[in-house]
């Protein structure tokens, strides 16, 4: 399929680049339906491979790339209900996350995020899944999981210290604090900061470079140098099933949902 | 290094021109919750505004509890 438009998301192929659309407002939350239609866009993307050579994944919305998991959602399905039964949905929402997000991270294309504005948790996760991140000035970087009782649970730690290293991923994770793009290009996060709006056309004159060089080199170097961190992904969704079962995690979700901000974003 | 009383004046005409609000109407000891109408998702547009500006880091939880320029703007000053 060389589009697709849904609810959450959209793709299209030209010109050899799949762009992926988040297009949930109110800033592309990650609940239920978006991960079915991200499972139909991975479905896809295997189909698109030899038609690409590269993805770029970005946001229709002003406010942000994404704001992360659906909170709401999760709260819902925690609110009320036997610790077992939760734990082993989460697990089960868990491996679908994390077979999206593998399967994005060691794609033989080259993959582009192009942010702005909030990109927070698993919106932040799935942007570190991508080769390169390019930022409007507008973007801000956070892993607020914390103040839930949990940690980020999309393959975020992992993916940020094989890339970064541990002392940006304690930073992030332990203070949650967010990092606007002066810092986040300082410590190697953002490959490129460009100003408000212009995310998406560098990324695509950036796409149309890559289209230049031979695919089996680019996906050879790809594989070099980007492992998949397996055993910390796995260790991840563990440490996350264990903690959702503590009641602060409730607790957490159940203060974010009855903020009366409609979009409680400060950490 | 400007004074904390200059770098106030700047975080007024900052905010009056991102959030479209006359200058005139902002005031120091103002809640810029309420003056400027804004959410949590705003204020942390405001605080990129504010940072790239002042050339600063302000972590987040530096924040919390400050609802007033003048007070924002102190915590600025000491990173300045």
């Amino acid at each position: 399929m060389n589009s697709f438009h849904g609810q959450t998301l959209s793709w299209k192929l030209r010109d050899g680049v799949i762009e992926l659309a988040l297009h949930r407002e109110p800033c592309n939350e990650i609940g239920s339906l978006t991960i079915e239609e991200l499972e139909r866009f991975v479905a896809a993307l295997e189909g698109l491979t030899h038609e690409a050579h590269a993805v770029v994944i970005h946001s229709m919305l002003k406010s942000g790339f994404s704001a992360g998991a659906d909170l709401r959602e999760l709260y819902q399905q925690v609110e009320h209900r036997e610790r077992s039964e939760v734990a082993r949905e989460v697990r089960h929402y868990l491996e679908r996350i994390h077979h999206i997000m593998n399967f994005i991270d060691a794609s033989p294309l080259t993959t582009i995020a192009a942010v702005h504005g909030v990109t927070f948790g698993g919106g932040f996760e799935l942007a570190l899944t991508c080769d390169l991140i390019i930022a409007d000035k507008t973007a801000r970087f956070c892993f607020p999981e914390l103040r839930l009782g949990l940690i980020p649970g999309f393959g975020g730690i992992p993916r940020l210290k094989r890339d970064l290293g541990n002392a940006v991923v304690r930073d992030l994770l332990l203070t949650g604090r967010s990092f606007n793009t002066t810092k986040a290009q300082q410590i190697g996060l953002v490959s490129q900061v460009v100003t408000e709006g212009e995310a998406l056309r560098v990324a695509r004159a950036t796409a149309a470079q890559i289209g230049k060089f031979d695919r089996c080199a680019a996906t050879a170097a790809k594989r070099f140098i980007k492992p998949i961190p397996c055993e910390e992904l796995r260790r991840e969704i563990d440490i996350f099933c264990e903690l959702f079962t503590h009641p602060a995690v409730e607790e957490g979700l159940r203060k974010f949902v009855e903020s009366k901000d409609a979009q409680p974003y400060l950490p | 290094m400007p004074s904390t009383h200059q770098t106030l004046d700047e975080i007024l005409t900052l905010a009056a021109a991102h959030f479209k609000v006359p200058r005139e109407k902002l005031s120091p000891d103002d809640d810029f919750f309420k003056t400027l109408g804004i959410n949590s998702l705003q204020t942390l547009d405001l605080l990129t505004k504010l940072e790239l500006h002042f050339h600063v880091e302000l972590p987040d939880y530096e924040l919390q509890g400050v609802s007033d320029f003048r007070t924002l703007a102190e915590r600025i000053q000491a990173r300045l």
